[in-house]
């Protein structure tokens, strides 16, 4: 562990000040709405159920679903940390505003109307008695947004914002506990300390609290400023770093699903296309369908993703099993419906892997899946949420065999390998290319019914990065695009993905060091 | 500062009407305060009484009739400056707790943007006259004081931009008998050199005979009697003799 943060420290302090940054920048947005909105309400009675009804609600709507609804969106949307923000400062409104509107209300009537009677105008109650008298109140509700966001913020990793969530979802992904930790644990005393902090500074405005109070506010109000600087400086710079890198020619957005295969394939078309000078802006790590949506609208230029799953997840087909049907279907609607270009198939088939513990499949001697389906009733199942939905997932899968499992267990698809290996479940549904397959000695029973569609990997490209007549900035890229793609189509076998995963999730080992080894070695590298 | 027309009343209810929620609450109420008079509204709890002063620095707005402050009708006014020239003192006081006793008095006169110094002599003034020696209490905060300093800072803070009329909305009923009585002893001292115009809301008749020049005894949103003490001493009205009966129960002695 020592030798792990000896290592990572930069990059672990790095992704807490981004983490900070997403916080701050949240919860500052956050109040120049709710503050206003709260003080409204309590003018407005009537308006007051449906606004922190509004709010409520907001706070219900799932990450992923909102940044499905605010990718396509103009100005607030797109990949990255706006978006994260936008996500963020939804989830910390309701605190807020109610704080905002009991911390008024909660002023003493008679000193209410003494104000008034005195002939103070609303401006002067509001401002010089509501507001101050409201203010331990109102803190209350900012100190509870603020550790909220704090946890939360972990989701703007999933948008390709950074912060400490990659850490986490690395560490689920590659079932590395240290990254587990490298990301849960600074978040964890970040919300304690913030908790702590909020607490100091709502005992100075508790009334009747001591006189040396208006200096101490002074100082509070300073300290604040101070962060406030030092935070924006940083994602000034940060800005400023970013741009520098966008501003040169040829500048490519590479995406991918969050997920190490789907990061190692965009790995390599990041790293061929850096091997031509052309500067490559990764967009990692897009969760459930955040890719598709986010290349459909110019956010990103190029992303691995599976014939399986753009033919019935995203074109709404019914499965079929003819994998050159799917691929040419695929590649005429990808072309009318989204004006993207789908590349040949790299080599190899991701499909739905059942997958059982070693020790089982040998004492059973289960081969396939029919074979254990008679076992199911004695059996718990853990699936990933996609499993679960997908029209060639759980439903007709369990109905081509004939299973009736014990439990279904709905539940992140990282967790269920860990799941499995535990003996928290019995059978799983993971990815034949998976490479904790072979590092948790799981055994994959055969699809002899052939139920699953075939999931041939392939890129998705947008079109104007495909041909020439392009008036895009990166038209020079064209060309080497063209000749990269080319290069990768067919280049990579099951097995060959198999032990790339296993390289990184089983063996630890660096993504980006992987990918170069292995681009070295088929002799891809210019 | 009295004000030297004493034949013009200073507040006039003509003819005024309050119904909430179609539920009269006042009902043609006609009344005239004379300047430096102290106009005491006494009655039951519900009888219209606080309405009654809650309509004359516009908290409330008649629905019916007209309430003349200084000849002009409040809905004539800048509520702000009508209430600036209206004094008003209730019965928790309403400090303002985050203020000190010095910025409390303080308010209205700051409102008004005196000057830094003429507040500050203003305040210390104010303290004085109240009995609330400045340099011990101008730096407190409202919840390191007694109830009976609290209501004098309360009467401080109402006279401190000197408005030519004073509401005072039960200012003593909180108090403990004994600083209730002297309170009320102070009062009376106090607005006999001050020669302002009053009206004092109370349901304790002890204290509406020995305040009040004129006692207006109200109920169900009407007045019953309007009379000076002796006359209202003297009067045969039923509801005025149940409230003087009180006078000779022992319960009330402790009051005086």
């Amino acid at each position: 562990m020592t030798e792990f943060l000896k290592a990572n420290w930069a990059d672990i302090l790095s992704h807490i000040a981004q983490h900070v940054w997403l916080v701050f920048i949240a919860i500052a947005i956050a109040i120049v709405i709710a503050l206003p909105v709260g003080i409204l309400i309590t003018r407005k009675k009537r308006l007051r159920t449906p606004v922190l009804g509004i709010a409520n609600v907001m706070q219900t709507i799932p990450s992923l679903a909102l940044f499905g609804f605010l990718i396509p969106l103009p100005f607030i949307g797109g990949i990255g940390p706006r978006t994260a923000i936008v996500a963020l400062v939804f989830y910390a409104l309701l605190p807020i505003i109610r704080n905002t509107v009991t911390g008024i209300l909660g002023v003493d009537k008679a000193v209410r109307e003494a104000a008034v009677a005195m002939g103070m105008t609303d401006r002067q109650v509001l401002l010089q008695v509501e507001l101050p008298l409201a203010m331990s109140v109102i803190l209350t509700g900012v100190r509870v947004a603020v550790v909220i966001t704090i946890g939360v913020a972990i989701i703007a990793a999933e948008v390709g914002a950074g912060g400490l969530g990659e850490y986490i979802f690395r560490g689920l992904r590659l079932n590395d506990n240290r990254l587990l930790l490298a990301g849960a644990v600074p978040s964890a005393l970040m919300a304690l300390l913030a908790d702590f902090g909020f607490g100091l500074i709502e005992k100075r405005f508790e009334t009747g609290a001591a006189r040396a109070r208006r200096i101490s506010l002074r100082a509070i109000a300073a300290t604040a400023l101070a962060i406030a600087v030092l935070v924006m400086g940083f994602g000034f710079w940060r800005a400023m770093k970013n741009r520098s890198g966008a501003s040169g020619r040829g500048h490519f957005v590479v995406g991918s699903k969050d997920f190490t295969e789907s990061n190692l394939l965009a790995e390599m078309v990041a790293q061929m296309l850096e091997s031509y000078d052309v500067t490559v802006d990764r967009r990692f790590d897009l969760g459930g369908n955040l890719a598709h949506t986010a290349i459909v609208n110019g956010q990103i230029d190029i992303y691995p993703e599976y014939t399986g799953t753009a033919f019935t997840a995203i074109l709404q087909h019914q499965p079929i099993t003819d994998a050159k049907a799917v691929l040419d279907q695929v590649r005429r609607e990808y072309s009318s419906q989204f004006n993207l270009v789908v590349s040949g198939s790299l080599g190899f088939d991701n499909t739905f892997a059942i997958l059982v513990r070693g020790e089982d499949a040998r004492k059973l001697d289960l081969k396939t899946i029919s074979e254990a389906a008679k076992y199911s009733n004695k059996w718990r199942a853990g699936f990933g949420h996609d499993f679960m939905v997908r029209p060639d997932g759980y439903e007709g899968f369990s109905r081509a065999y004939n299973l009736n499992f014990a439990d279904v267990k709905d539940m992140a698809l990282d967790l269920t390998y860990k799941a499995l290996a535990s003996k928290q479940v019995d059978v799983i549904a993971g990815n034949s290319t998976d490479g904790r397959i072979a590092a948790l000695d799981l055994v994959q029973l055969g699809d002899d019914r052939h139920y699953f569609p075939p999931y041939e990997a392939v890129f998705i490209v947008r079109a104007n990065n495909m041909t020439t007549d392009s008036q895009a900035a990166g038209s020079r890229t064209v060309p080497i695009l063209r000749s990269i793609i080319s290069q990768l189509e067919g280049a990579i076998t099951t097995e060959e993905m198999r032990k790339l995963n296993y390289e990184v999730d089983g063996a630890k080992r660096d993504k980006k060091n992987v990918v170069r080894e292995w681009l070295l070695r088929k002799g891809l590298l210019k | 500062m009295a004000n030297e027309n004493n034949h013009k009343p200073l507040v006039d209810f003509r003819n005024v009407s309050l119904a909430i929620d179609g539920q009269a609450i006042i009902d043609q109420l006609n009344l005239s305060v004379t300047s430096g008079e102290t106009l005491v509204l006494l009655g039951e709890s519900g009888c219209g009484k606080t309405t009654t002063l809650r309509l004359v620095n516009r908290l409330l707005t008649p629905t019916a009739g007209q309430v003349m402050v200084e000849d002009r009708a409040t809905t004539d006014w800048d509520v702000i400056r009508l209430r600036r020239r209206t004094g008003y003192v209730i019965q928790e006081a309403g400090l303002f707790p985050h203020f000190t006793v010095a910025e409390n008095v303080a308010l209205v006169p700051s409102l008004e943007n005196w000057t830094k110094d003429k507040i500050a002599a203003r305040v210390a003034e104010l303290l004085t006259l109240v009995g609330l020696e400045p340099a011990r209490f101008a730096d407190r905060f409202p919840q390191e004081l007694s109830g009976g300093q609290r209501q004098r800072v309360g009467v401080a803070r109402a006279l401190a931009a000197d408005p030519p009329l004073l509401l005072m909305d039960e200012p003593f009923g909180a108090l403990d008998p004994l600083t209730r009585s002297t309170l009320q002893k102070e009062f009376a001292q106090l607005k006999a050199r001050l020669g302002k115009t009053v009206i004092f809301v109370t349901h304790d008749v002890r204290e509406a005979l020995m305040l009040g020049s004129r006692i207006a005894l109200m109920d169900h949103g009407r007045i019953v009697l309007l009379e000076t003490p002796e006359g209202f001493a003297n009067s045969d009205n039923e509801l005025a003799r149940a409230y003087l009966d009180t006078l000779s129960e022992p319960s009330a002695v402790a009051g005086g």
